[in-house]
């Protein structure tokens, strides 16, 4: 029998490794798994390149995984918030690399790692100090930017409902990254707010079907935003 | 001469939205244009973070923070309001899909360049978010912004010294003091506020105007 169910988040990101890429899914903190990035933060592994749309907003989840410098570079697209004090602070002081990507960008490089794409050309940043260096193309008379896919050793995302088979569906705007991103990791965990039975799920309102995600944890109602 | 209050220029640019428009308000001072859409249109208002038919604020108290705008905000859903990820979202602007997104700027040029994420300064943090998706991707860019900075200094410009955001991106830019459209041939007064000149308007622009006929405000 399948069964994707983990006991606890500690148990679901047991063996993410020192250097690991990782995905954390929520735009601010709606949709972050912020359950998960505590057991990141619990489980001790560093150098972590993470993939977020932000940099961490206030104390908690990856703004704590942030604080406790674990994170020796960030992928994502709006570092800079009226709380995003700790990255800020890190940053200035050069204790964090940032990679600053256009937000379509980022989620197009995330849909093509998941895709099984080799490159995209997008419009997106075209003729701006974002595209310095890369590669363009002039097709029927858009110019584009070559940008790679962008693919993760894990992917945190956060979930409202999910089965043994990791189907997920989500909960309003709190599902963003959560789609794309699972498809884009070698390994896909995602935290519930509950587990259902097999079947409980209509086939045909899954947004994220099973084969996307590897291990499902329940935590209940997550907290809100710090 | 009164220039344009902040919701003033809000109220202006809801006008011209029209009737069935997909529409993304930028964060910040765009945002303002949601309270100000006539309420006899129905107009789809897009969220960057995967919301479409995204309505007003929650009174206060009743906030659900898995639902919020582009600015982090609560919101709520209309009726028959849709969520989505975020490849379907940014793919509603790059394919063309949303008919006009209302921006800030720092500065604008006579060719419709903008600049608006980056002040240019060493020291700052960069942050873009989706500004470069939404202006090279919705149908129309409109810009609302102050017509001078606080120091005075034009924001309409003959060339961007500020890190671009996108090339010959905007079509519109509407600002406390005037309504300008870019087009092939420069840029075209539309409206300016009463009690200001022409060449007063020209004189607090760095970029060459032209005089032209009033917009068509129910397109």
């Amino acid at each position: 029998m399948i069964d994707k169910i983990f006991e606890s988040a500690l148990a679901a990101v047991r063996d993410v490794k020192d250097g690991a890429t990782v995905m954390v899914g929520g735009f601010g903190t709606a949709g972050q798994p912020s359950e998960l990035v505590d057991a990141l933060i619990e489980q001790g592994a560093r150098d972590l390149t993470v993939v977020n749309n932000n940099a961490g907003n206030g104390e908690l989840g990856l703004a704590a995984l942030i604080r406790a410098r674990r994170v020796r570079k960030i992928i994502c697209s709006f570092p800079r918030q009226t709380n995003s004090h700790h990255f800020d602070a890190l940053y200035r002081a050069g204790g964090i690399e940032l990679e600053l990507v256009p937000q379509g960008n980022l989620a197009c490089r995330i849909e093509a790692g998941g895709s099984g794409l080799g490159a995209i050309y997008t419009p997106t940043g075209f003729g701006t100090r974002l595209a310095e260096g890369k590669e363009t193309r002039r097709i029927d008379g858009r110019d584009y930017v070559l940008e790679f896919p962008i693919r993760a050793d894990f992917a945190l995302i956060k979930a409202e409902q999910g089965d043994r088979w990791g189907n997920l569906v989500y909960r309003k705007a709190a599902r963003n990254f959560g789609p794309i991103m699972a498809r884009a990791a070698a390994c896909t965990v995602a935290q519930v707010t509950e587990v259902v039975p097999l079947g409980a799920l209509d086939p045909e309102v899954i947004v994220t079907p099973g084969i996307f995600v590897h291990r499902v944890v329940a935590v209940g109602i997550s907290r809100g935003p710090s | 001469m009164k220039p344009l209050t902040r919701n003033q220029l809000a109220a202006r640019v809801a006008q011209d939205i029209p009737e069935g428009a997909y529409v993304n308000l930028g964060i910040g001072a765009p945002t303002l244009i949601a309270n100000f859409l006539p309420k006899d249109r129905e107009i789809f208002l897009h969220s960057e973070n995967g919301i479409l038919g995204m309505g007003p604020a929650p009174p206060a108290g009743q906030e659900d923070w898995d639902l919020i705008n582009a600015g982090k905000q609560a919101v709520t859903l209309l009726t028959g309001g849709a969520y989505f990820h975020h490849g379907d979202s940014f793919a509603m602007m790059r394919g063309g899909h949303l008919d006009i997104c209302v921006l800030g700027a720092f500065q604008v040029s006579a060719a419709g360049d903008l600049a608006n994420w980056h002040t240019g300064q060493p020291d700052a943090i960069p942050a873009v978010g989706g500004a470069m998706d939404l202006a090279v991707g919705a149908r129309q860019v409109f810009v609302m912004m102050d017509h001078q900075t606080k120091q005075g200094e034009a924001k309409i410009v003959e060339r961007c010294n500020y890190p671009l955001t996108a090339a010959r991106c905007v079509d519109r830019i509407y600002t406390d003091l005037a309504v300008l459209d870019v087009t092939g041939r420069g840029l075209v007064v539309r409206e300016m506020i009463e009690g200001l000149t022409f060449d007063e308007l020209q004189r607090r622009s760095a970029a060459p105007l032209a005089r032209g006929a009033a917009p068509d405000r129910t397109r």
